[in-house]
């Protein structure tokens, strides 16, 4: 009878707008994770706050210090005595220290090895890795020239015909390097994920909770009609936030889409559906809300994580990666960065869509059963 | 409803969970336009029944007819041909009045041509007229409890199941309530009610007392009283209750003694001999009795001396104690087991 599942349908859109926290799952985390990820998450380390002391006090010593300053990657502080630094970095004031001892100028004179001694705070690995990385690339870049300069002044003819390897970079799809166009769309897989999960589990435990599913359950709706009732919805409402912060994206961040918004809709509804199959499956399991809680919580924390959404996939052990394919938002990110930045359509993007489906049929599957049997 | 076939007819039934065996082998009829009352202790098996009659739970053994379809088999017709309300009030406290209204009237399918007769209808039994945009979590217990019921019966079931309906709220509901199914009875519609409350089982066309699963008396509650008692009620007041009670159980010639208000009530062989009897028992251990005279039973005295409430070792728990208040004597707590 479609006039049952109408009034399952506005009831259940009517309990959302009258929950609170509903309403606020509704709107609250797409604004916040949008803004969050587009505007402080980001993977590029700019600014390390480096401190820099010179006991050479050369012309040498003042043009690599003062390479540093130029550099975006750096802020540095010049300090007097190296045993500040130990303190620096304790107090988080600065990640890095140069230190140029004296002599430095002397030994590049006389064509000897300079030593530079860099210490780094490594307690945060990747940003000590990636602020190496920078300090080296200044260093390198002073070496070189000061080698080309020493070069040219005693033989110039040499200096001229040496070979020189220049790197041209094409970042395509992200010619910026932007993160946020990295995080934007990622997000949007995220978002759903809460969003879906979370509102679908709690629109049935809450019902078995005060006691109206058993009401429910003595009129003659139809399992398939309840069912339909407590899903359509979070579909409905799934699609309407996907839309949303692809809006906000595109208009805001301006993360160009460049792809077909079909393509998209395409594995956004097979996403969906997976998130669904999800929390009917945490509502078999929950007797209460507060369990509903704590067990989307033991799956969205792992579904984050382990999906290629900040730390890329490959970098995780075999092991890890390979449970990763059972993770539909794997796909789901795949197909979001894949169709927004990269443009490609369902003929490179059909093996996520056909593995989310399949994870779909299965979740949504055994859900269904478990629920029914839980009904009874 | 044709006519004289039973409403409700149940054989055998049997509901185990697990060891625990919730509903003990019953069989009962209730007829067209019977208020037919269930009585029973907390954990009796009374709300299991009516869950199993309800299609809500499914019987171990045994079947049910309601209606004349039979519960196993045709659960989704059933549904249709009963109302049921149960212990917990469960409409929508984020809906508003008429919205509640609505859902369940859709759930039933109830004619578009009818339905503004029947929410109209509705409203009114439960005295909510111009409260209809009132959210229903704002209202009193007595009303929520009348809209419950009105929401059960859109679909004008001719089987009505309340589990414990009036429990929660004040007299002057309760009195209200009953008022509401008296008039759903004359109109033909059978009643299936459970209660604790004794005043609410003198209402009822017919009781059956139900203990640990068992079915232990059953009949009219004026049959009740003549029948179930085996010998003469005396009502005894005296000082010192307690001791007087202590000393009575198991005295010569008594063969049940239970604490009533601020008095006893004594279940003996013969009115006529015991009555010296007990009165010299009690002078020997220094208790001065004041009165001592032989009562009619009222349901309450046949309901105690016919179920474990007069053992120490009843399951009752903390609501029902509240309800009864002094006149309860066992005082073992225990959870309804037939809830899962």
């Amino acid at each position: 009878m479609l006039g049952r599942l109408r009034q399952m349908l506005i009831k259940e859109f009517l309990h959302v707008i009258r929950d609170k926290r509903a309403r606020f799952l509704l709107f609250g985390p797409p604004i916040i994770q949008t803004l969050v990820f587009g505007y402080a998450a980001t993977l590029e380390i700019k600014h390390v706050p480096i401190a820099i002391v010179d006991y050479d006090n050369s012309q040498a010593s003042r043009d690599l210090v003062s390479r540093f300053q130029a550099s975006r990657y750096f802020e540095v502080r010049r300090i007097a005595d190296r045993r500040e630094i130990a303190d620096l970095i304790d107090r988080d004031q600065v990640n890095m220290a140069l230190q140029v001892n004296s002599g430095f100028a002397r030994d590049l004179g006389k064509g000897e090895t300079a030593h530079l001694q860099v210490i780094v705070d490594a307690s945060n690995s990747n940003t000590a890795l990636v602020g190496l990385g920078y300090v080296n690339q200044v260093a390198q870049g002073f070496a070189r020239d000061f080698r080309t300069a020493a070069l040219q002044r005693q033989a110039p003819a040499l200096a001229a015909s040496l070979p020189e390897i220049v790197v041209e970079r094409r970042p395509w799809y992200n010619p910026d390097l932007s993160s946020q166009w990295f995080f934007v769309p990622g997000v949007i897989g995220n978002l759903v994920l809460v969003i879906v999960v979370t509102l679908t589990a709690f629109a049935v435990v809450r019902e078995r909770e005060i006691g109206t599913l058993e009401q429910i359950m003595v009129t003659p709706i139809r399992r398939t009609e309840f069912i339909l009732g407590k899903t359509i919805p979070f579909f409905l409402i799934g699609l309407l936030d996907t839309a949303l912060i692809s809006l906000a994206g595109t208009l805001w961040f301006h993360v160009p889409l460049t792809g077909s918004f079909l393509v998209l809709a395409a594995g956004t509804v097979c996403f969906i559906l997976c998130m669904l199959g999800v929390g009917l499956f945490i509502s078999t399991v929950s007797a209460t809300q507060q369990q509903a809680m704590v067990t989307s919580f033991f799956f969205i924390m792992p579904a984050v994580i382990f999906s290629g959404f900040g730390s890329p996939i490959s970098s995780m052990p075999v092991f890890l990666q390979r449970l990763t394919y059972l993770n539909p938002l794997r796909y789901q990110e795949v197909v979001l960065r894949s169709v927004y930045l990269k443009g490609v359509g369902f003929e490179v993007l059909w093996p996520q869509m056909a593995a989310m489906a399949l994870i779909a049929a299965v979740m949504l599957t055994v859900s269904v059963l478990r629920f029914r049997k839980s009904l009874e | 409803m044709n006519g004289a076939a039973p409403a409700v007819v149940v054989r055998d039934l049997v509901k185990r969970f697990g060891d625990f065996v919730a509903v003990n082998n019953i069989s009962l009829e209730a007829r067209p336009g019977e208020i037919f009352g269930f009585l029973g202790p907390n954990g009796a098996g009374k709300s299991t029944t009516i869950r199993m009659l309800c299609g809500l739970l499914r019987p171990t053994s045994g079947q049910a007819l309601v209606a004349g379809l039979d519960v196993a088999r045709e659960p989704e017709r059933v549904r249709q041909n009963i109302g049921y309300m149960s212990q917990k009030f469960s409409l929508y406290n984020d809906l508003k009045v008429i919205e509640n209204l609505r859902f369940f009237a859709g759930m039933y399918s109830v004619p578009a041509a009818e339905l503004k007769e029947r929410i109209d209808w509705a409203i009114d039994m439960a005295g909510l007229a111009g409260r209809e945009q009132l959210l229903t979590g704002t209202l009193a217990a007595g009303w929520k409890q009348r809209l419950a019921l009105g929401c059960a019966v859109l679909h004008r079931p001719p089987i009505v199941f309340l589990d414990e309906p009036t429990s929660g709220v004040d007299p002057i509901s309760r009195r209200l309530f009953w008022e509401l199914i008296h008039r759903m009875a004359d109109d033909g519609v059978t009643v299936f009610v459970t209660t604790h409350y004794m005043d609410e089982a003198e209402y009822c066309n017919r009781l059956v007392l139900i203990d640990r699963g068992r079915i232990v008396a059953s009949g009219s509650p004026l049959e009740l009283k003549e029948k179930s008692m085996a010998g003469d009620l005396l009502l005894v007041e005296c000082d010192q209750v307690g001791k007087a009670l202590e000393e009575l159980q198991g005295a010569p010639g008594v063969t049940d003694a239970a604490i009533f208000g601020n008095a006893l009530h004594l279940v003996v062989g013969s009115a006529d001999q015991a009555i010296p009897q007990v009165q010299e028992f009690l002078a020997a251990r220094g208790i001065a009795v004041t009165r001592i005279e032989k009562i009619r039973p009222t349901l309450e005295d046949v309901f105690v001396s016919l179920t474990s409430l007069n053992r120490n070792e009843g399951n009752r728990d903390e609501g029902d104690k509240r309800d009864k208040g002094d006149k309860t004597v066992g005082t073992v707590t225990g959870r309804e087991k037939g809830q899962p």
